[in-house]
């Protein structure tokens, strides 16, 4: 993604074995639910995230990137129809 | 270089000659293509065999008619999705009826190994131990193809008109 | 059918072992996601947006009832219980686990059905015309060519690792009912001036980002030579297509890089070296796989059929399935039926395994055992008595196949999109149920006549959008869906790529525009004239007044 995030990112990726899509936790584990990503603020550090996941990629996840995420009262949504997609499944 | 030939890790009497380095007197040699075009004549008069190290992107039809004259020849995969390599293999051994060894260079990975060794290949310059490992598991995978290349393993329409000839009345 | 024999079956079963052991690999760590996906993909397994999917070959369109019911299983056990039939005769499943598709696979192989080359590039999955012998204007069936063909390009050493999909279809019809013009090569069967059958060789067809219209390179060749101008076909491709590009590696772009008399020659010269050896199809060979698709015993039917005459009488709504989803058979009493996958709000080529498994059990009794898929996702029974129709429509219409759209303004072929694939920019599915519930009127649908639309939600276009009369493209702009829409595109033997109508319009949008562009082909054509030929006649210029006119 060329254009900077405005907002907070997180790392996002499918799981290996079954290909479900899966974030990255604050404990360093990989979570299906998008309320446990833990939130980047700062690009550098989003980045730093980034690759660390992408050493995981061996044997845990496939490829793995960042998406924005926007944080609100209800917890945090992701910005782009396609990540909504992934969290939610279809719309069918 | 690590070289693996049936299923073994062999040693390389080969060297590979960079094309501004000098010749060793007489150890086998690897020259590139454009080497061996400029220098032909110095390079027939050599007492050690001589082999080609070919890009894929290098026509086979240039050298294919002398192709006897080379005791090995080494055709590259500069990354083991790229295919242009099998298709030389099989002209040269198929076409020009090379008898040499044929070398795999580059990427040569273990699951590849199956395809190369149908196409013609028979030595994998390879520091990738997985080659090894995996080679009996690679070789045994399949007890026929469909196609008749190479002679690795039957194709499967011979194997049913050898099973459909009624037993000789002798 | 084709009937696998034990050498057959021997080698799908190891290719499934062999991509187990791949795959657990995998898991351990020991190949990485580079080294793994192109085996992955040769095997069918691709990583969608939620899960693994996995795409099966149905080769040449043709099934039997236990094949189809292995299908059902498959759903059930390994995903959410449904599948999607494919524009390419496939049948895909959406909630793949990695560490079951061996097991999938290896129920697919017990079946004689692989998902082997149904990806990557390499040679896939060869199709072929859905009425494969039973089409009253068929020269010859085009699954003897298709099945030679396959066993070919089955794990083939020297074309497994292309520049890109190769993709092949072969039709024995003058009607063209495999999109011939539009594959990397398309074989055509037809007769020369002496009465022998052989094939035109279109090569270099293709949709996605860069649409075109294949190339003849060859006006009939002679059957023994087909696989060895194959190979020399794909061996000037494997060497000469491009590979720094992956939007320009297809056949396609080499042939317009060399020009087709440069690419005819480069072919022809490497065929002419190839053509006497070990590829020549010897006739007993053809003999013997042509005895596979030898026509089924049918029984013989009286000249009368007084269930289905009386039926026809009074009822309307089963006339009209019959006038629409059921055509004409070369076997006398006989007929071929569609079950259209376009129900009204459906996802067009779904089918859970309810139905699949009642598919199978009317292919049995109705059926002679034989199934087939087209590539507009639809199911046929090819083989029914027209006794046994009135039977066959109510067990269609209690599964829910039964709509009679076939070729209508509502049998919409559409990809997964955005709701599942990752390359996709917009939905496609929804648009589609959304089009479906605007025309649900079938009085309505019946009186706009012949009319196919075709979405993608991308430029890939697996939807066909380019052939489709109204094509539909979803495109991304700034993060919202949009569409493009083209106009008067066709796939037959007339092949054509639409035109672009104007500009993207919003997803809100989307359906008026294209009930606008109906609406206009209703007030101008003439009589009797399809949406098609009206356009032919009229161009885009009425279409675009209407469609972007102020409401």
């Amino acid at each position: 993604m060329s254009r900077k995030p405005k907002g907070p990112q997180a790392v996002t990726a499918n799981r290996l074995g079954d290909g479900a899509v899966v974030y990255l936790a604050e404990t360093g584990r990989w979570s299906t639910r998008l309320e446990e990503a833990r939130l980047l603020l700062d690009a550098a550090q989003a980045d730093a995230m980034l690759d660390e996941a992408g050493r995981d990629a061996a044997t845990r996840v496939v490829g793995p990137y960042l998406i924005e995420v926007e944080t609100g009262d209800a917890g945090p949504r992701v910005a782009s129809l396609r990540e909504r997609i992934r969290a939610t499944g279809p719309t069918i | 270089m690590p070289l693996v030939r049936d299923g073994k890790a062999v040693a390389d009497g080969w060297t590979t000659v960079a094309d501004d380095a000098a010749l060793p007197a007489d150890a086998p040699v690897i020259v590139s293509f454009a080497r061996w075009r400029a220098e032909r004549a110095v390079l027939e008069q050599r007492n050690a065999p001589l082999g080609l190290g070919l890009k894929n992107t290098d026509a086979v039809e240039e050298v294919g008619p002398e192709i006897h004259r080379f005791g090995l020849v080494a055709l590259n995969f500069p990354k083991f999705s790229d295919g242009r390599a099998y298709s030389q293999a099989r002209l040269l051994r198929e076409r020009y009826g090379f008898k040499g060894d044929l070398r795999a260079t580059g990427q040569v990975l273990p699951d590849q190994l199956i395809h190369m060794l149908r196409a013609g290949f028979d030595s994998f310059d390879t520091a990738d131990a997985r080659v090894l490992q995996q080679w009996s598991k690679s070789v045994a995978a399949y007890h026929a193809f469909y196609q008749p290349i190479g002679r690795l393993r039957p194709t499967l329409d011979n194997l049913r008109r050898e099973e459909a000839r009624p037993a000789a009345a002798d | 059918m084709y009937a696998y024999d034990r050498h057959d079956r021997m080698f799908v079963h190891a290719r499934v072992e062999q991509f187990r052991d791949q795959a657990a690999r995998r898991l351990k760590g020991e190949l990485s996601e580079d080294e793994f996906k192109p085996l992955r993909l040769q095997n069918g397994l691709y990583l969608q947006l939620h899960a693994y999917m996995l795409r099966v070959a149905i080769p040449y369109g043709t099934l039997d009832a236990r094949q189809m019911r292995q299908l059902a299983l498959i759903a059930r056990r390994h995903d959410r219980g449904f599948g999607h039939f494919t524009t390419r005769q496939n049948i895909q499943f959406n909630w793949i686990k990695l560490e079951e598709a061996a097991d999938a696979l290896h129920l697919l192989a017990e079946v004689d059905m692989h998902a082997i080359q149904t990806s990557g590039n390499c040679i896939r999955n060869v199709t072929a015309d859905a009425w494969a012998g039973v089409a009253p204007d068929e020269i010859e069936d085009p699954r003897i060519w298709s099945e030679i063909i396959r066993q070919w390009s089955t794990n083939h050493p020297e074309f497994s690792f292309l520049p890109r999909k190769f993709k092949i279809a072969v039709t024995g019809s003058p009607a063209d009912r495999a999109a011939v013009k539009v594959h990397d090569i398309g074989l055509r069967m037809h007769r020369n001036a002496a009465g022998e059958t052989g094939f035109e060789v279109i090569v270099g067809g293709g949709l996605g980002r860069t649409p075109i219209i294949g190339t003849t390179l060859k006006d009939w060749l002679p059957k023994r030579d087909l696989l060895s101008y194959l190979e020399a076909t794909l061996r000037v491709y494997n060497r000469y297509g491009r590979r720094d590009n992956i939007y320009k590696a297809r056949i396609k772009i080499l042939v317009h890089e060399l020009g087709p008399e440069k690419m005819r020659d480069e072919v022809e010269v490497e065929f002419q070296t190839i053509r006497d050896g070990a590829l020549a199809l010897p006739a007993e060979t053809i003999a013997e796989i042509a005895a596979h698709f030898a026509p089924p015993r049918y029984a013989k039917q009286p000249g009368f059929a007084p269930a289905h005459e009386t039926l026809r009488r009074t009822s309307p709504g089963y006339r009209r399935w019959v006038e629409t989803n059921v055509v004409p058979h070369r076997e006398p009493g006989y007929a071929i039926v569609h079950f259209s996958l376009k129900p009204e709000g459906g996802v067009p080529g779904d089918a859970t395994a309810e139905q699949m498994e009642a598919v199978a059990d009317l292919a049995e009794k109705h059926s002679l055992g034989e199934i087939r898929v087209t590539h507009t996702q639809n199911l046929v029974l090819p083989h029914v008595a027209v006794e046994d129709l009135p039977a066959v429509w109510r067990a269609a219409e209690a599964v829910g196949f039964a709509t009679p759209n076939l070729d209508l303004v509502t049998d919409i072929i559409a990809c997964p999109g955005l709701d599942y694939c990752s390359l996709a920019n917009a939905r496609s599915i929804p648009v589609a149920q959304r089009i479906t519930r605007r025309f649900a009127d079938l009085g309505r649908v019946h009186e706009i006549g012949p009319l196919s639309i075709k979405i993608s939600g991308c430029i890939n276009a697996c939807g066909h959008h380019h052939i489709g009369a109204i094509g539909i493209l979803g495109v991304d702009k700034q993060g919202e869906e949009f569409y493009q829409i083209t106009l008067g595109g066709n796939a037959g033997p007339e092949a054509r790529l639409g035109d672009l109508l104007g500009p993207a319009v919003s997803a809100d949008r989307v359906v008026d525009t294209v009930e606008a562009v109906v609406e206009a082909y209703l007030a101008i054509r003439a009589p009797g004239e399809d949406f098609l030929a009206t356009y032919a006649r009229l161009g885009l210029a009425p279409f675009k007044e209407r469609a972007y006119a102020p409401r």
